[in-house]
């Protein structure tokens, strides 16, 4: 009995000599189980963390014209926001798990997500954690499967009446055109490993033919904007003014250009809200040009087809915060949750003043 | 664009111009007064009167003379600036150290300005004790500071075809350098008692929209890795990841996750979407290189570079920055004549370890065309590579891990231009 004491005295001695080994230890606390489950969102390449649930192609395609066509276009296919998601695979492809339109000497002029991605539990958490783009995490998970299954189908891996769900996702993933396209290079894996670029440190008479083989075409020189104005006005060096052509002559026989200071943009009216921010900053002008249509109408065409209305301002108001679709095409435009009353009659206003 | 410039250089106004245009005004004066520079012997008014008052500025900003030196965006990369790039002007910087108002950003789903307060960091996953930590507390915590650089994966890749971009800022401008401080990943896996048995990887993942998550591997996550507040001395910049970043020196910028949330410790890489969708590298063959995230050697000249014009012949200091992901920078050597023969440049110093390192070198200008092109050599050994070299082994198609020798072209005018010589 007593050399059971002892024992038992030892092992919490042992324990606490642990938990004690650092002074900080005891900083910070247990994290909850539902605080974990509030967190860990992540779905793993063998479904680790994939909640159960499901969704048809049908519930998809209703998500996706709600949410997600105004900037991957009806079919996944527009490349006006960001890199398309459907297009340049094959049926070929969905057998081999290999792409052909990867391989250098394809003509495909776009790399689509479903061309690149090799596993399909990479789209299940970006569409969970990530989408809608201006209003992420809103999506239910069988909205998630839903809208997943709808890309699958139109990257022909899954068939118009299929429904995804955690039971059959695996199978999906031997479908993945790109499956088989992923190579791990552990040299740029590892902070040890070596290059597979090799050069040696020639120092005189090198073998090289020094020749320029590529340079910026003069009609480029000012994309960038003045770069006379993006360089210090002291110092050894001055921007060039690239709103000229480059000077020819040698140094000497020129005069040299002054040095300048680029000029802040005006500040908006004290009080006034910048519009023009405020388009930016909300994403506007991803969709919306100024005159010009890009995924939506442009801001002139909005004010040209709605002139008339005695309630301009409200309809406008209302229309960017709740979104809508039929007036212009069938694009429909995403409700703007994000976007505070006070901003959206401001935009309001900005368009039926005359856009400029 | 217009909001970054209000924000830094709201003091602004026209005048500045014609105030700069006096410069050179007086600059072409100089040389026709008989008795000797006007700017000396006309006593100016900063010598004639009473300056400023203390506190008038209680966060000091550049003088009004240095507006040229902003972060831009390059037209046209992407179509929405939430998910965009702005870089840094290299080509006006000094030393190793980024000024933290014009370290790079990078967005996926935009920038925000986090009350620390409602900050926490979760770490589960393979460990004894889940835990939970607030700001208060991380910061309490035995802290380090290390000087690293971070590159964006997609540095200088425009270039990887042909010359696409004018200027330093726009080539290279996705690097930046800055002194992190905060408490080493090592020291968190181990107060929650990581099993590491089993740990394989560890999961970071960011607080914003996105909620970015990259893999990292055990090794890194317990040997550099700093889960920073602190950048250059102060709290880190909103736009680089206030309150909290994860710090992982030599690896891609993707994986310093910003607004660091939570660690998770498993047994199996994630295949994220910024490693399965993007970061990922495709050769010739059709295959993507995937888990790609250390950056190599790189160099580039910053003065005399791209878009600038020397003012004169004769002596000039050429000054560039070198760094490599896998250790520090051994050595650089510097071309002008477009490879064929090459001189070692004096590093400035300090020379540490997966941070910029400053090099510079003499040069006198004939007045003659030239071409300047910088070659780092890392603590590896490894040799900074040619354009064409990069290609015979990637093709064209990377997008990532553009580490190519740079090449800067002098025209007889004293512009200089972006050109790809070998």
């Amino acid at each position: 009995m007593t050399r059971r004491f002892i024992f038992a005295a030892l092992v919490l001695a042992a324990g606490g000599a642990f938990a004690q080994s650092k002074p900080w230890d005891h900083i910070g606390r247990e994290a909850t189980p539902a605080e974990i489950k509030a967190w860990d969102i992540d779905v793993r390449p063998d479904f680790k963390g994939l909640p159960k649930g499901s969704g048809s192609v049908a519930l998809g395609e209703k998500v996706w014209e709600a949410q997600c066509a105004s900037c991957h276009g009806s079919f996944g296919e527009s490349n006006e926001v960001f890199t398309p998601i459907v297009g340049g695979t094959t049926k070929a492809d969905i057998e081999t798990g290999r792409v052909k339109n990867l391989v250098l000497g394809s003509n495909f002029p776009q790399r689509t997500t479903l061309m690149k991605v090799a596993t399909v539990s990479t789209l299940w958490d970006y569409i969970n954690r990530a989408m809608p783009w201006n209003a992420p995490k809103t999506l239910k998970t069988d909205e998630v499967y839903g809208v997943l299954a709808y890309i699958l189908n139109m990257g022909d891996i899954v068939p118009a009446d299929f429904t995804l769900s955690d039971q059959n996702i695996a199978e999906v993933q031997k479908r993945m055109p790109n499956r088989n396209g992923m190579a791990f290079h552990e040299p740029l894996w590892k902070a040890d490993g070596k290059g597979d670029v090799k050069n040696v440190a020639c120092m005189k008479d090198c073998p090289t033919e020094a020749q320029v083989r590529s340079s910026l075409p003069d009609f480029a020189r000012d994309a960038h904007g003045n770069i006379l104005e993006q360089n210090r006005v002291v110092g050894p060096v001055r921007g060039a003014d690239t709103t000229k052509p480059p000077v020819k002559a040698p140094l000497g026989s020129a005069p040299r250009p002054a040095a300048v200071v680029a000029a802040a943009a005006p500040l908006p009216a004290a009080g006034g809200v910048d519009v023009k921010a405020l388009l930016a900053a909300n994403g506007c002008t991803a969709c919306h040009g100024v005159s010009n249509k890009i995924v939506g109408p442009g801001f002139t065409e909005i004010l040209a087809r709605h002139k008339g209305r005695a309630d301009l301002e409200s309809y406008l108001t209302q229309k960017i915060r709740n979104g809508g679709s039929g007036v212009f095409g069938a694009v429909p435009m995403p409700p703007q949750p994000q976007l505070k009353e006070g901003d959206a009659q401001a935009i309001a206003r900005w368009i039926a003043a005359g856009p400029r | 664009m217009e909001q970054a410039r209000k924000a830094r250089r709201s003091f602004m106004g026209k005048a500045l111009a014609m105030g700069a245009g006096a410069i050179a005004a007086g600059q072409a004066t100089r040389a026709r007064a008989a008795e000797g520079d006007p700017a000396i012997l006309e006593l100016p008014e900063h010598t004639r009167g009473l300056g400023r008052p203390v506190a008038e500025r209680p966060y000091g900003l550049p003088s009004q003379w240095e507006a040229n030196l902003q972060r831009r965006e390059s037209p046209g990369l992407t179509r929405v600036p939430q998910a965009s790039v702005s870089f840094t002007p290299l080509q006006g910087l000094f030393g190793i150290i980024t000024p933290s108002g014009l370290h790079f950003e990078r967005h996926h789903q935009g920038w925000w300005d986090i009350d620390p307060s409602k900050h926490r960091l979760m770490v589960h996953g393979l460990v004894k004790r889940s835990r939970v930590f607030t700001m208060d507390e991380l910061m309490r915590l035995p802290s380090v500071s290390r000087i690293h650089f971070i590159e964006c994966g997609a540095n200088s890749a425009p270039e990887w075809g042909n010359v696409a971009l004018p200027t330093v800022q726009y080539t290279h401008g996705m690097v930046s350098c800055s002194e992190f401080t905060g408490v080493l990943l090592s020291t968190l896996l181990d107060m929650c008692g990581i099993d590491r048995k089993t740990a394989k990887f560890v999961l970071a993942e960011g607080a914003d929209g996105s909620s970015m998550t990259r893999t990292i591997a055990i090794e890194r996550a317990l040997d550099d890795c700093i889960v920073a507040w602190g950048m250059n001395g102060e709290m880190l910049r909103p736009e680089n990841g206030y309150p909290l970043r994860l710090v992982v020196p030599g690896v891609q910028g993707v994986s310093w996750v910003k607004y660091l949330r939570r660690i998770e410790v498993g047994d199996q890489k994630w295949a994220t979407k910024d490693e399965a969708v993007h970061y990922i590298d495709l050769m010739p063959d059709g295959t993507h290189r995937q888990y790609t995230g250390i950056q190599e050697c790189k160099s580039v000249i910053t003065t005399p570079s791209g878009g600038q014009m020397l003012l004169d012949k004769g002596f000039y200091n050429v000054s560039g920055l070198a760094w490599s992901g896998r250790g520090r920078i051994q050595r650089v050597d510097v071309s002008v004549d477009g490879g064929r023969n090459w001189r070692t440049a004096r590093l400035e110093g300090p020379v540490l370890d997966k941070a910029l390192a400053r090099f510079n070198i003499d040069w006198v200008w004939d007045g003659k065309p030239a071409i300047l092109q910088s070659r780092a050599i890392d603590s590896t050994g490894y040799v900074q590579p040619k354009i064409n070299q990069l290609r015979a082994v990637r093709g064209t198609r990377s997008i990532y891990h553009q580490n190519a020798i740079q090449s800067w072209r002098v025209a007889e005018s004293g512009e200089v231009f972006n050109v790809q010589v070998y």
